[in-house]
């Protein structure tokens, strides 16, 4: 029998429709259709100035709408070969690890609401809010906040930006014991979980699947390991792995992941001043300083060249991978050496986790394919771009 | 490990190819001969001392008007030796790419993907159809002279339409499954 699974389905996390073959209850082969949210922005990007590309990039992973903007502000900032002061790559770190957090949030909440833990949800929303009030506070936009710029951050941190933080980072970690509370030894999740979608350590990095999932088939490949940015070197945190490669073994990596997140947060948020450089010192990129520009002459032509013409980029190409919430964020960005990207491609791990989906699925129940499209935290936006 | 570095193990290893090194500001890049891709592939991924054993990334890029047109980019990426690779061959419109899909799986869709947008064909890939893109649409929309801010009239469909007599053996076939 053929069944139809999405594209309006709760539990295909958006858009993506899973064509089944079933006999009986066992899946015989399934076919993911995607592209339904497909809105081209790699081919507008190459339309706007550089700096105009931030708030699309974002909007492709909407859930880890930051790392996205921080993998394309570090290729860009390659190509042009600028290097960031300390405090704007700390203020980056803490707002990447806070967008891990609020993502692993939705995806605890909604895997848990799928496999029937309905009130994960409920937790999980809670607790985001206030990862999107913090969002809020800097930026006044919830969602994208396009708080990280190429050439630095948009702004200073506000006021209260220290307090907001602290006082979430201190309550966090009991909502985690909360969350692990109700899954972690509850025998219905276990049993909807254990030796459900296992896949072995080669088999994912066949498929090209690094991130969450490879780690959870015992891969200890963490780009922040092994590629540093932003001085993740110089943090003290450790890579969650599990061996199991199955559903819950992906469950327990990315709840470690948020207790590592925690402590990132804790080490970053104490090294950033209140107040202090938010950009670099490059002014081909960063404007002057407004009382400049009201009282300089050169000033004011590079504030005006910067906002009209924009500024142009070394001809070339990189690539830099950052590590989002759903494993290896990567941007390609090729340079014709004017003011206009010439092509920006992300890497999506969506994208890839989708594509192994029916090799994971294969030979397993209906009712575990929902378990297994929740267990590799996949995001449309992110997937189609 | 240098572009330079990566040629050298290379070559011994594919005869008769002529790799290039790349310019870049990052990791090594290095230009292969369309007809030794696979072979190169094949190496990059079994000389322990690479062990590219994920392929990262598959697309491309549009250079109009240079002749050959296309790069082609595979961003290769070594876990046990911590190493990053870029590879690009080089094509145009008329001529074809072999399929590495028989080197790392993942390439499948990466390279669905680059056929979509750019319309690069990859030979012996098994399954190149569109994958972003309505199955029925007209051109490659990454190519640069492929128009922006066009209106299209948006496609619809005929309802699909099911007689009686192709509904009524459509139950009875479904009858007959499950009896077994």
């Amino acid at each position: 029998m053929t069944v139809n699974m999405g594209p309006q389905h709760p539990s295909t996390h958006g858009v993506l429709r899973l064509v089944l073959e079933l006999d009986g209850e066992v899946i015989k082969s399934a076919m993911p259709t995607i592209g339904y949210l497909h809105t081209g922005i790699e081919k507008t990007a190459e339309q706007k100035k550089w700096q105009q590309v931030i708030p699309l990039v974002e909007r492709m992973d909407y859930l880890g709408a930051q790392s996205n903007s921080l993998a394309y502000a570090l290729c860009v900032e390659k190509l042009l070969g600028l290097e960031m002061p300390q405090r704007v790559k700390d203020i980056r770190v803490l707002m990447a690890e806070l967008q891990r957090i609020s993502s692993h949030l939705i995806w605890l909440g909604t895997h848990g609401l799928e496999v029937g833990a309905v009130s994960m949800l409920f937790y999980c929303v809670r607790e985001r809010e206030l990862l999107m009030n913090i969002n809020e506070l800097i930026a006044g936009f919830r969602f994208f906040p396009s708080y990280i710029r190429i050439g630095g951050l948009r702004e200073d941190l506000p006021r209260g930006f220290h307090e907001t933080v602290t006082a979430f980072l201190e309550r966090f970690p009991t909502k985690i014991d909360e969350f692990e509370g109700l899954l972690t030894k509850n025998d219905v999740y276990r049993r909807r979980t254990e030796n459900v979608g296992v896949l072995t350590l080669e088999e994912a990095f066949d498929w090209g699947l690094v991130g969450p999932i490879a780690r959870a088939s015992g891969s200890e490949y963490d780009v922040r390991k092994y590629f540093p940015y932003c001085g993740y070197e110089t943090y003290d945190f450790t890579v969650p792995t599990a061996i199991e490669g199955d559903v819950y073994a992906r469950y327990r990596v990315r709840i470690a992941e948020m207790r590592q997140s925690v402590s990132l947060c804790t080490q970053a948020l104490a090294r950033i001043s209140p107040t202090g450089v938010w950009a670099c010192d490059d002014s081909r990129v960063v404007p002057p300083p407004k009382d400049k520009v009201y009282s300089e002459m050169e000033a004011l032509i590079q504030h005006f060249l910067i906002y009209s013409q924009g500024f142009t980029v070394p001809a070339g190409d990189a690539y830099v991978p950052v590590e989002g919430p759903r494993g290896e964020h990567g941007c390609y960005v090729v340079s014709d050496g004017t003011n206009r990207p010439w092509r920006v491609k992300m890497r999506a791990p969506s994208f890839m986790a989708i594509q192994a989906l029916p090799y994971i699925v294969r030979e397993g129940l209906i009712a575990d394919v929902v378990a297994v499209i929740g267990s590799t935290d996949v995001v449309m936006g992110d997937c189609d771009r | 490990m240098d572009a330079a570095s990566v040629i050298a193990t290379l070559q011994p290893l594919v005869p008769g190819a002529s790799y290039e090194v790349g310019k870049s500001v990052d990791f090594a890049t290095v230009y292969v001969p369309v007809d030794k891709l696979v072979e190169t592939c094949q190496a990059l991924r079994d000389t322990p001392s690479l062990a590219f054993n994920v392929l990262v990334e598959v697309t491309a890029a549009d250079y109009l008007p240079r002749e050959p047109r296309f790069e082609v980019v595979y961003h290769l990426l070594s876990v046990p030796n911590r190493l990053r690779l870029r590879l690009k061959v080089r094509t145009s419109v008329g001529a074809s790419v072999p399929t590495v899909q028989g080197v790392w799986r993942s390439a499948g869709w990466l390279e669905r993907e680059t056929w979509d947008m750019f319309g690069i064909v990859f030979d012996g890939h098994p399954d190149l159809r569109r994958l972003l893109m309505p199955e029925d649409w007209d051109g490659h929309p990454a190519r640069k002279d492929y128009p922006v801010q066009i209106r299209k009239t948006a496609q619809t469909y005929e309802p699909l339409e099911v007689t009686e007599a192709e509904f009524k053996a459509n139950i009875e076939r479904d009858r007959v499954k499950r009896t077994h």
